[in-house]
């Protein structure tokens, strides 16, 4: 678990090297295992197109074929989508099926859940992991390195000890005498407290020269003012990443809104779909599948590249 | 406020610096010791309710039995009563075979795939997106779609592409000895885009004179791979291997939505076992203390990873 610590630290400056090479550069010093010249030769190109071809091949059909099965099941009838389970719409497309997912599974009531889900998480995540980064990271005082010992330790224990505590934990608070369940509270704070996210950002502003905090207390800035007008602007790559984890993961959560809300009013589309599945029509369900699919996918496609960079620098633990 | 919920840790830290620093409460407050703290409170608070409370409650509750109104200590007894549990074996097995097979599968292939798709100059982007769709897909949906596709009947996908070369149809989740391996294509389609785009960005990273250095030496692309790719990915693949071992341990939403742990319990995993306990049957105590088993396993087997790995690199 090395990269926890050292990882995001790097992310930083590669990025601000990258930003200053331009792209001109990158393309110049871009090579792989294959060189240019293993490229002349014509043995070395047949099969690297080959073997990219199918590589292509091979992603289009295993993931994009899903997915557009998905949307003709969706816009098919029940009836056709057993009978002809690889027809192309026999009989034209039916978008009834989509508007009947609102009426009959009240597919929008979850669908608003899930988005309050997501905007709580968002907030609730991005509030802690700043805050607490800039304490750890930037104001330093004594205590700050039991809290950051404190928050890594958490990231090393697995998940499973404190599920069954944590459900325990938010029916009853302990001092308040809260019961947080059927509340988003219940969804909201917990996913708030991850030490992930915690960390990456803490590490991010370790990054940012010291000298400019002196100058802007120099300069007569408090605390909150260094905070709001100096580090969150400069912040703004790695709380882009941030958000987008803990957005998708919100989304993406099952067990534990699955425990947190049981009221069915409250669930979010991943706590209901299943539950309705036996007693939906096929083509409905598919429907109500393809429109969940649809948001996080449009935005995928809109902002792949930020997507696949927070992936690929930060996506080693949230997987 | 916050030292009570946090005993251990913040209690300590606030101790040490009123003996060497802080003369009075007065001072502290003017040179803005209060102000850092309203910045760490958020993390105090939610750090304190919803992970290190949890945690440590989670290892109280293993040794005793609560109905939320009575609690009482009842030493080992939890973690008797789990071990007695025929279904135990039977979890710890199905849990062993999912991991090793997802290991089996999700582990080289995404590595295969970066290095081919880090290849290919014009399509990398295009090709990254398409292993990278599948993961956007939420879990619940990718399982429920594959179920369809898994459905015993004429109607399921797959049953239909048997059915053209005349064979099938086949139970597929419902058939006891298949019912994992099944499982383990779905989960591993919906995360093994992860992996390749950490690997890409790995790939990215590795110095360019280290393949001239290479190729001038004569070696031949192959053996480029093998001498200076893997060696350079070395670190990486050590952290995603223990990663996926450790997450796949902790299946659950995969056999809870399509099989519920059947056929005749042959995918009840551990964690699934666990929910039972809880959310089934109200034990918590049972369920923490299989929790708590579990967690000690895994730790010991990441304990284990790292010392031996740490070994193998330096020798």
């Amino acid at each position: 678990m090395t990269n926890v610590t050292t990882q995001p630290a790097t992310v930083a400056p590669a990025r601000a090297a990258r930003r200053r090479r331009g792209p001109a550069e990158d393309v110049r010093d871009e090579r792989s295992i294959i060189s240019t010249m293993d490229r002349k030769s014509p043995l070395v190109r047949g099969v690297v197109a080959v073997a990219a071809g199918l590589v292509l091949v091979a992603l289009v059909i295993t993931c994009a074929g899903p997915l557009f099965w998905l949307f003709k099941a969706a816009t098919s009838t029940s009836t056709e989508t057993l009978a002809q389970p690889f027809g192309l719409w026999p009989s034209g497309l039916h978008w009834e099926n989509v508007t009947a997912a609102w009426s009959t599974v009240r597919f929008g009531t979850y669908l608003r859940n899930t988005l309050i889900i997501c905007a709580g998480a968002w907030f609730f995540g991005l509030l802690v992991a700043t805050t607490g980064g800039y304490g750890i990271a930037v104001l330093r005082p004594a205590y700050a390195k039991v809290v950051e010992i404190a928050v890594l330790a958490t990231l090393f224990i697995p998940g499973v000890v404190s599920l069954v505590a944590l459900y325990l934990t938010v029916v009853n608070l302990p001092l308040l005498n809260v019961n947080l369940l059927n509340t988003f509270w219940a969804v909201w704070l917990p996913g708030a407290a991850s030490a992930f996210n915690v960390l990456l950002v803490s590490r991010y502003f370790q990054a940012i020269p010291r000298e400019l905090f002196e100058a802007a207390r120099i300069d007569g800035a408090g605390a909150f003012r260094v905070f709001w007008s100096l580090v969150l602007p400069l912040a703004k790559p790695i709380l882009g990443v941030v958000s987008l984890l803990t957005i998708i993961g919100a989304y993406k959560d099952f067990l534990w809104p699955l425990l947190a809300l049981p009221d069915h009013d409250l669930q979010p589309i991943s706590v209901a779909l299943p539950r309705v599945e036996s007693s939906t029509d096929l083509g409905v369900f598919m429907a109500a599948l393809f429109v969940s699919v649809v948001i996080p996918v449009a935005l995928f496609l809109v902002f792949q590249r930020q997507f696949l960079r927070a992936a690929g620098s930060a996506g080693a633990i949230k997987g | 406020m916050v030292a009570l919920d946090d005993p251990p840790t913040a209690a300590r830290a606030e101790a040490r610096p009123v003996r060497r620093r802080r003369p009075s409460p007065m001072a502290w407050v003017r040179r803005g010791g209060l102000t850092t703290l309203v910045f760490f409170l958020p993390l105090l608070l939610t750090f304190a309710y919803f992970s290190w409370w949890p945690i440590l409650r989670g290892l109280v509750l293993s040794l005793q039995q609560t109905n939320f109104i009575v609690t009482e200590w009842v030493g080992l007894a939890n973690f008797e009563r789990v071990l007695a549990d025929p279904l135990l074996l039977t979890a710890v097995w199905n849990t062993t075979y999912f991991t090793l097979l997802a290991v089996a599968i999700g582990f080289p292939v995404p590595i295969l795939l970066a290095v081919l798709i880090a290849e290919m100059r014009r399509t990398r982007g295009f090709a990254s997106v398409l292993a990278y769709l599948p993961v956007i897909i939420p879990p619940v949906v990718s399982v429920l779609l594959w179920k369809t596709f898994y459905r015993p009947d004429e109607a399921g996908l797959f049953n239909t592409i048997l059915g053209w070369v005349g064979l099938g149809p086949l139970p597929w989740l419902n058939d006891p000895d298949f019912v994992i391996p099944a499982i383990v294509v779905q989960a591993t389609w919906a995360s093994f885009g992860t992996a390749v785009i950490i690997y890409l960005a790995t790939l990215m990273t590795i110095r360019t004179e280290l393949y001239e250095a290479a190729e001038i030496d004569g070696a031949s692309i192959l053996r480029r791979f093998w001498h200076v790719t893997l060696p350079q990915m070395r670190g990486i693949l050590l952290i995603m291997l223990l990663l996926q071992l450790i997450g796949t341990f902790q299946v659950f939403t995969e056999p809870y939505i399509m099989t519920g742990g059947g056929p005749e319990n042959r995918s009840t995993t551990l964690l699934l076992l666990i929910y039972r306990y809880a959310f089934v049957s109200g034990d918590y105590g049972r369920a923490t203390a299989l929790s708590v088993l579990l967690a000690l396993a895994l730790s010991l087997l990441s304990a284990i990873y790292l010392w031996a790995t740490r070994r193998w690199s330096t020798s």
